[in-house]
């Protein structure tokens, strides 16, 4: 039995060497031990065996594709690697292309032993983290300490340099440490995480990254375990907020679907107008629909061809309970019968089905809803659209058409053209009648012609409608 | 205005990136600083630095140079009529940011987008000018990943993919009338106009890069895109549909899917259950059939159930090995490579191992067992020197074989 040592057990050489010589003399790797040294400039172990067995060495042969895989599987920890290298080079002696039977078990041995190498290679250059120092001459050094499962840290310095040669860094290690100076890389004895820097300012701006990146509506444990197993997590700064986040999550969705998105997640569409005006009394999804106030269904022949949306009910339409039966509701009537436009034929209702008000003495003052309340309302609204299925639909005002639309439209440049949805109905957009009630002189005057024209564009279409 | 510390900033505006899935950094030209000027490098292959317990990947700082923003998209938490805290950085504090994250090996590189301030040519300019400074005053070699808005000028588009290493414009969903309705400022043909664009300028700069070796590179890691999945009611055979159309228009490197999450300031106009996140899986592992198992998109298709969803109890190809099979069993000692490639549970390097080992050995049943994962699921599909399935193929229950069994969701860990 002859025992080998490797004197440095990453060398790929020195093995190389070593291995040539002994399978160039026939040595089985029956009758071979290999081992470890005890590290850097470990040199009395260099092949004590004998050479001169009287027959002239023949040649080695190694394909390019072992050379390779033994590369990297040298620098793995475990120490039975050198007898599966010599072995898998002995047989290649006598089956060249040995490598390409992936199913073969020490072929198999030396690709997950390369595979684990590679990817520890990977982490290391993924999960190394620099922390600035200002050293005693008063540069900036970036210094970090780093605990790699497998001897790949010589086998990884080229990257650190190539990627940050004009910084100076130190990588420190139990095994060894790597220092670049701006030009040169140089050595250094094993280090102890004492050695490293403690903190780093810079930390907590990475650190506030992390927790907002994350998000919390998509919790996936298992693959983040997967790709940065617990072992790396004591030197990754942002690990320490993982259990945090975790225990946040859970949290953090279910309040976020109880203010928002899943408002609706548990209705199916209303199948009548009936069930729309059950459940508007009911709802309580925004801040309007918790005032005490009545909800006020639209009204109007159930097959209306025009369809017309105001923004919300005001003070007479909470108190009767009905749409459009206020001021402004006198307006639109008497706009409508001088335009031609038949108001009893047509289906009223509003984007918001509560009366948003603010007290002021015994009065209750309008007040406008928001995009997002009128966003949640818009549910309510979708529904009769779809039951009542008009071919055309009036909006007045801004909130009127944002219930329809989705998006707040400036009425100034929108208004008296029809816009046509993705289903086919047409969106004819024109000034609240309300918005007229609040004008005098001049801009009254101006206004009304405008909501006349406005409502006589509306008759003309129609009047093209129906003949289609 | 005053504004707030950085760290707020930083917080709000990668907050409001985070909805987008990409954080790739592959595929870029070979790039290092050994020569001691500038600072960073690129490999082929990315790296993720860090994953955050969404299991996403962290490559990249991927921020929003502002989230105020013009536009009025129900599905973005950014939208104008949105409540959110809105936040912005100047293009001088993003790169100083970037760099001092990169010298700490947090990041490979930036992914800047932006919500859209004054016009789309005023943001896409900020953007562009955020990649000049890093790349010519710091002589940044790390990664850039442009956002590009598609109603900016062309000239600005092709600005940013002379700095960028790669360039995205979102699709954002996979229907028009999805689009109308969810995002009532965006244009289904601005967007793939501005596709259309940049992928003939990223295919021009690769020719004059054949034939100039000192021809400007442009984009060299090439676009992606994204699209939401489960805002709008698109089946996933549509969105498989949509999805190898881009690839073959735009010669896309990716397209993401980004599974439709409950956002905070919901807008009302999604009154709709949370996909499950499975189904972004689902369309993920479609995609990757279409790109290296040769899959035709319609074969993907006929994966699908009756109402154009892809199972979400298994796996596409095991779905489609179900629907189709006749085509089983497949012998692996004599069975061409594309027909290897369709049994379930095989991946391609599985494959290709079998291939080279075939011509060294019968391939036997424990030969595949150390090739791959689970030899259990691909027994009813395969033919080896020691192994026929007998009737299994066959069996009515074989989908309930083969599914995994109900779990329990984890609470942890």
């Amino acid at each position: 039995m002859i025992a080998i040592t490797l004197a440095v057990p990453d060398d790929f050489e020195e093995w190389r060497d070593a291995a040539r010589r002994l399978a160039g003399r026939g040595v089985s790797p029956k009758a071979v031990m290999w081992s470890d040294g005890s590290g850097v400039g470990d040199l009395f172990a260099s092949a004590p065996f004998s050479n001169d067995r009287g027959t002239a060495p023949v040649e080695v042969r190694a394909s390019r594709k072992f050379i390779d895989i033994a590369r990297s599987v040298i620098l793995h920890s475990d120490a039975e690697r050198l007898n599966l290298l010599y072995r898998a080079l002995w047989r290649l002696q006598k089956h060249p292309r040995l490598l390409d039977d992936a199913a073969d078990p020490d072929v198999a041995a030396l690709e997950r032993m390369a595979k684990q190498v590679r990817r520890d290679i990977h982490k290391m250059r993924a999960f190394v983290r620099f922390r600035s120092v200002i050293d005693e001459v008063g540069d900036e050094r970036y210094v970090a300490w780093f605990e790699p499962e497998h001897r790949i840290e010589r086998a990884n310095a080229d990257f650190f340099v190539n990627r940050f040669a004009s910084q100076r860094w130190s990588i420190l290690t139990p095994r060894l440490s790597l220092h670049w100076d701006g030009d040169s890389l140089m050595e250094g004895p094993p280090a102890s995480r004492g050695d490293a820097p403690a903190e780093d300012a810079t930390e907590e701006l990475w650190l506030g990254y992390y927790r907002s990146i994350f998000n919390p509506a998509r919790l996936k444990v298992g693959m983040m375990l997967k790709e940065m197993p617990r072992r790396y997590w004591k030197n990754l700064p942002e690990a320490r907020e993982i259990s945090d986040l975790v225990a946040g999550a859970h949290k953090r969705e279910a309040a976020m679907i109880a203010t928002g998105t899943s408002l609706f997640e548990q209705e199916n569409a209303p199948s009548s107008l009936e069930a729309i005006a059950e459940g508007i009394v009911q709802c309580r999804r925004c801040p309007i629909g918790c005032n005490g106030t009545r909800a006020v269904m639209g009204e109007g022949p159930p097959d209306a061809r025009l369809m017309i949306v105001g923004e919300q009910p005001g003070d007479t339409e909470e108190r009767e309970s009905r749409p459009f039966v206020g001021p402004a509701g006198q307006l639109l009537d008497k706009a409508m019968q001088e335009a031609g436009v038949e108001r009893q034929s047509a289906y009223v209702t509003n984007a918001v089905k509560h009366f948003k008000f603010t007290p002021r003495g015994k009065r209750r003052l309008h007040q406008n809803p928001t995009a997002g309340e009128i966003d949640i309302c818009r549910w309510w609204l979708d529904g009769e659209r779809t039951l009542i299925k008009p071919k055309v639909i009036l909006a007045l005002g801004a909130s009127g058409a944002r219930g329809l639309l989705g998006r707040t439209p400036s009425i100034g440049k929108e208004r008296g053209r029809a816009i046509t949805q993705p289903d086919g109905t047409l969106v004819w957009l024109t000034a609240h009648p309300s918005y007229l009630l609040r004008l005098d002189g001049e801009a009254r005057e101006r206004e009304h012609g405008r909501f006349a024209d406005d409502l006589a564009g509306l008759a003309r279409v129609l009047a093209t409608e129906h003949r289609t | 205005m005053s504004h707030p510390p950085v760290l707020e900033r930083l917080k709000i505006l990668a907050d409001a990136a985070k909805y987008d899935a990409s954080c790739a950094s592959s595929g870029t030209a070979k790039r290092n600083s050994r020569d001691g000027k500038g600072l960073g490098s690129t490999e082929g292959m990315g790296i993720c630095h860090a994953y955050a317990p969404d299991g996403r990947c962290i490559s990249l700082l991927k921020l929003l140079l502002t989230n105020h923003c013009i536009f009025d998209c129900h599905y973005c938490i950014n939208r104008k009529s949105s409540n959110v805290r809105r936040a912005r950085f100047t293009p001088q504090e993003v790169v100083d940011l970037t760099l001092s994250f990169y010298r700490r090996n947090y990041i490979e590189g930036l992914f800047l987008s932006s919500g859209i301030v004054k016009s789309s040519n005023h943001t896409m300019e900020q953007l562009i000018e955020v990649a000049r400074i890093l790349r010519e005053e710091h002589e940044f070699r790390g990664y850039i990943h442009l956002k590009t808005i598609p109603e900016a000028d062309p000239e600005l588009v092709e600005q940013a993919g002379l700095w960028a290493d790669r360039v995205s414009i979102n699709v954002e969903l996979p229907t028009d009338t999805g689009l109308a309705r969810l995002a009532p400022d965006k244009n289904g043909a601005t967007i793939e106009g501005a596709m259309g664009k940049l992928s003939s300028a990223i295919t021009e700069a690769h020719d004059a890069r054949k034939r100039f070796r000192k021809a400007p590179s442009f984009a060299p890691a090439g676009q992606s895109t994204q699209m939401i999945v489960g805002a709008d009611g698109a089946s996933d055979a549509q969105i498989v549909g949509k999805a190898s159309t881009l690839y073959d228009r735009f010669a896309l490197k990716r397209v993401y899917y980004s599974a439709f999450s409950p956002i905070p300031e919901a807008s009302a106009v999604l009154p709709l259950k949370r996909p499950p996140l499975l189904r972004e899986h689902r369309l993920y592992q479609s995609d990757w059939l279409m790109r290296f198992y040769g899959f035709a998109p319609q074969e993907v298709q006929q994966a699908t159930e009756e109402d154009g969803m892809l199972p979400l109890d298994i796996d596409p190809k095991l779905a489609w090995a179900l629907k189709f099979r006749d085509r089983f069993p497949v012998d692996l000692n004599r069975a061409p490579r594309e027909a290897m490639l369709r049994v379930p549970g095989l991946g391609v390097k599985a494959v290709d191992a079998i291939i080279m080992g075939r011509r060294h050995r019968t391939i036997r049943l424990d030969d595949v067992a150390r090739l791959t994962v689970s030899v259990r699921k691909l027994r009813p599909f395969i033919v080896t020197a020691d192994w026929r399935p007998t009737l299994l193929t066959d069996r009515a229950d074989l989908r309930a074989r083969l599914a995994p069994p109900a779990q329990q969701m984890e609470l942890f860990g």
